[in-house]
């Protein structure tokens, strides 16, 4: 090997590491988001008996009436 | 709307982080003038003693956030102490790869355990890497983080002996650029030198921010899994 490919040795183990850091980085934040979206249907699940229970409740003091 | 305020400066960080490590690549590789006696090879100075300058940096800072979780109780500094010394291990690991191939390129040689600085950076790093076996194999929680920032505070000790080994060290492997006359080199040099440091630094920092504000997302998503099941 020469001297110019083993700077360019030094710089490119850098550069890698930076990229393989910024790879973890994306994979990390794929799941992040993947985590979000099901907490959002968690919640929205979870609020859909809530709304559909204070639909309910109303009408039936209505009916009562 | 205060959670989110320290991850809307990353990208203006990670901006001007790009942009002093274009313009410190190009003072580097291209501006500054080559060594007389090393060549070409010793452009990997630039890039191996600031990477190795914000290894023993990260691990100080580790070791501050440890003492501070000790002194102060507040569990935000065990997560900070964490990304910093895991920052530390990999600036360190680049320090040990950047310095073997220096090594071979000027002195024809990948690692010599015959120099104390290189073995005692190799102790250095070690020991942060067995942080992790020690963080992981103890439960979560206050017990696990007062355990890890004492391990921490530890290894700090070990900072000043690697980097005093380098200066009281007599072999030929490892040079002292900075002597109490100053730095040995040119003003180009220099100037080159600082701009890579400064560019490393940030990027550390950067990365250090990065991890951090990523933990802490992490973090709030199980908090909020846990109160929606």
């Amino acid at each position: 090997m020469t001297q110019g490919q083993y700077v360019a040795a030094a710089y490119g183990v850098v550069f890698v590491f930076v990229l393989a850091y910024v790879a973890i980085i994306a994979a990390k934040l794929a799941r992040l988001q993947r985590q979000t979206t099901e907490l959002l249907r968690l919640a929205q699940r979870r609020q859909q008996p809530d709304r559909e229970t204070a639909d309910a409740g109303p009408r039936e003091v209505l009916h009562e009436a | 709307m205060s959670l989110l305020a320290p991850v809307r400066s990353l990208p203006g960080l990670a901006a001007l982080t790009t942009l002093l490590m274009g313009v410190a690549l190009m003072l580097a590789l291209i501006v500054a003038p080559e060594d007389a006696d090393q060549g070409v090879s010793q452009r990997i100075f630039y890039i191996h003693v600031p990477i190795a300058l914000t290894a023993y940096f990260c691990f100080a800072l580790g070791a501050w956030k440890a003492l501070l979780l000790l002194a102060r109780g507040d569990e935000r500094y065990d997560l900070e102490s964490y990304v910093a010394i895991h920052q530390g291990t990999i600036f360190g690991s680049l320090t040990l790869l950047t310095g073997s191939i220096w090594a071979k390129a000027s002195w024809g040689i990948w690692w010599t355990w015959s120099s104390n600085q290189l073995v005692l950076f190799l102790v250095l790093f070690l020991f942060y890497c067995a942080y992790f076996m020690l963080r992981f194999s103890l439960e979560d929680g206050p017990q696990r983080g007062r355990t890890c920032a004492v391990y921490a505070l530890f290894g700090v000790a070990l900072i000043p002996v690697s980097f005093l080994a380098i200066r009281m060290a007599q072999d030929f492997i490892h040079p002292t650029v900075f002597t109490r006359h100053g730095p040995q080199m040119s003003g180009s040099m220099f100037t080159a030198f600082c701009f890579c440091w400064a560019a490393v630094t940030l990027l550390a920092y950067l990365l250090y921010r990065v991890e951090l504000a990523g933990k802490r997302v992490d973090a709030n998503l199980r908090e909020l899994r846990e109160a929606l099941q």
